[in-house]
């Protein structure tokens, strides 16, 4: 104890500040609102970003089913878009008949491999023939059009990128038709070549491509702009150069299109080669 | 002694009305303001024991706080000073030498001692009243100019003051 006071007595200067400055304190902060408030404020600021930064993490552990939820909820929505359905119609005199019938419905995959590097390209989705899928429905992701579908088993099927050299997809540009081609010198994953564009068309860089009616996929699905267009070599087309709107390195989630009229249109088709 | 304790009691009242009717008054744009009262804790005797020390301190901060309506800003800045005050003189000047230098002043303890003595104080009294006063760390660039700038403020209205008043001392 005696020890204690002289220790105290020693640094008694040290003790005084210490004694006046809380008192200072005690004053400064009890009858000044502003640096009271101050206290208050930044003491309720450390809990709330406490608060927040958990927050942060639950909701960054909890993301794999919120972009689940989405991406079901985005299926659920394209089948509801206009460009799903046919008209039904026939055209008749004044009476027009303006039901829709549904002629796309669209199933949500996980892409599960996935190449673009390779000559030509396939990828895996987790659907299979249990979910609907078979063999030639197209594949879109949110962006533009990603390939066709190849060879499917029970619950996982393959797809034929479009970055393949016989993947051929017939597109639209101002009017006028061509096809999507990959490969033949271009192993580029971000462009693809569109052919049989008459060169005397007006083809102007930035014009957007998409598909044409005469594809697996609804008509105007995006594709891609034209970023370049040059007079083919050899015959009256233009070569033009196209930037994709599908990134195909970060693939993730695509949509397989089911075309419920292709059957009779197929069906229809084959006649006229029995003929 | 009983000159001694007439003296300071002057002077506190001297440096009191002039900080708070003439001083409170001036001041650059929020910038440079001068606070100097301080030199009244600044100029006490050499010989006076820290408890004491520390209560003129605080009360002369009390004092100005109750005249600018910042009660404890003062207070606090000027408890600080005092510790630094105590600090500073145990450092420099050697304890046998009080009886003949009773206090801090610029007469006797010489120009050179002086500036820096009081440069050092009223720079850790600046630093505490002016961080509490904006008590936050977001206008740190802004606070430190405003300390800096009052600094100089402050040390040269001592300096004016100590040769106005002691001149007469040297020697």
């Amino acid at each position: 104890m005696r020890n204690l006071w002289l220790f105290i007595g020693k640094y008694n200067a040290f003790f005084l500040l210490i004694i006046f400055f809380t008192i200072s304190l005690i004053l400064l902060v009890k009858h000044n609102s502003f640096q009271h408030a101050r206290v208050w404020n930044s003491s309720n600021q450390l809990v709330g970003r406490s608060y927040e930064r958990i927050n942060e993490i639950n909701s960054y552990l909890k993301l794999r089913k919120t972009n689940d939820s989405l991406a079901a909820e985005n299926a659920r929505l394209r089948n509801q878009l206009a460009t799903s359905f046919t008209s039904d119609s026939i055209k008749q005199g004044t009476v027009r008949d303006t039901t829709l019938k549904q002629q796309y419905t669209y199933t949500v995959a996980t892409v599960i491999n996935n190449s673009v590097h390779q000559k030509n390209n396939y990828l895996t989705i987790n659907r299979g023939s249990k979910h609907g899928i078979s063999k030639g429905m197209g594949v879109t992701s949110a962006k533009g059009i990603v390939g066709i579908v190849l060879n499917v088993n029970e619950n996982f099927s393959t797809i034929r990128s479009l970055l393949h050299s016989e993947t051929k997809v017939s597109a639209n540009v101002n009017g006028s038709i061509g096809s999507i081609v990959w490969g033949e010198g271009n192993y580029d994953p971000r462009f693809a070549y569109l052919k049989d564009i008459q060169s005397h068309l007006n083809i102007k860089k930035g014009n957007r491509v998409v598909t044409s009616e005469f594809s697996m996929f609804p008509q105007g699905t995006a594709i891609g702009y034209v970023a370049e267009t040059r007079t083919s070599k050899g015959d009256n087309s233009l070569d033009i150069k196209i930037k994709l709107d599908t990134d195909f390195a970060t693939l993730d989630y695509v949509y397989v299109i089911n075309n419920i009229l292709s059957a009779q249109q197929l069906s229809l088709e084959a006649q006229n080669k029995i003929e | 002694m009983v000159r001694v304790v007439i003296t300071n009691s002057i002077r506190f009242v001297l440096l009191m009305a002039t900080q708070v009717f003439l001083l409170k008054n001036i001041g650059y744009y929020n910038l440079s303001i001068p606070y100097l009262y301080i030199l009244f804790i600044l100029t006490l005797p050499f010989g006076i024991p820290n408890y004491l020390l520390f209560l003129l301190a605080f009360f002369t901060g009390l004092t100005i706080d109750f005249y600018y309506d910042s009660l404890g800003l003062n207070a606090a800045a000027c408890t600080v000073l005092a510790f630094v005050r105590i600090l500073f003189i145990n450092l420099t000047v050697q304890r046998d030498g009080f009886d003949n230098e009773p206090e801090p002043s610029l007469g006797i303890m010489g120009f050179q001692w002086f500036i820096f003595y009081a440069f050092i104080l009223t720079f850790f009294h600046h630093f505490i009243l002016f961080t509490f006063e904006s008590f936050k760390f977001s206008e740190l660039g802004y606070t430190f100019i405003r300390i800096l700038m009052s600094t100089l403020f402050t040390v040269s209205l001592m300096l004016i003051t100590e040769f106005a008043f002691f001149h007469k001392k040297v020697r």
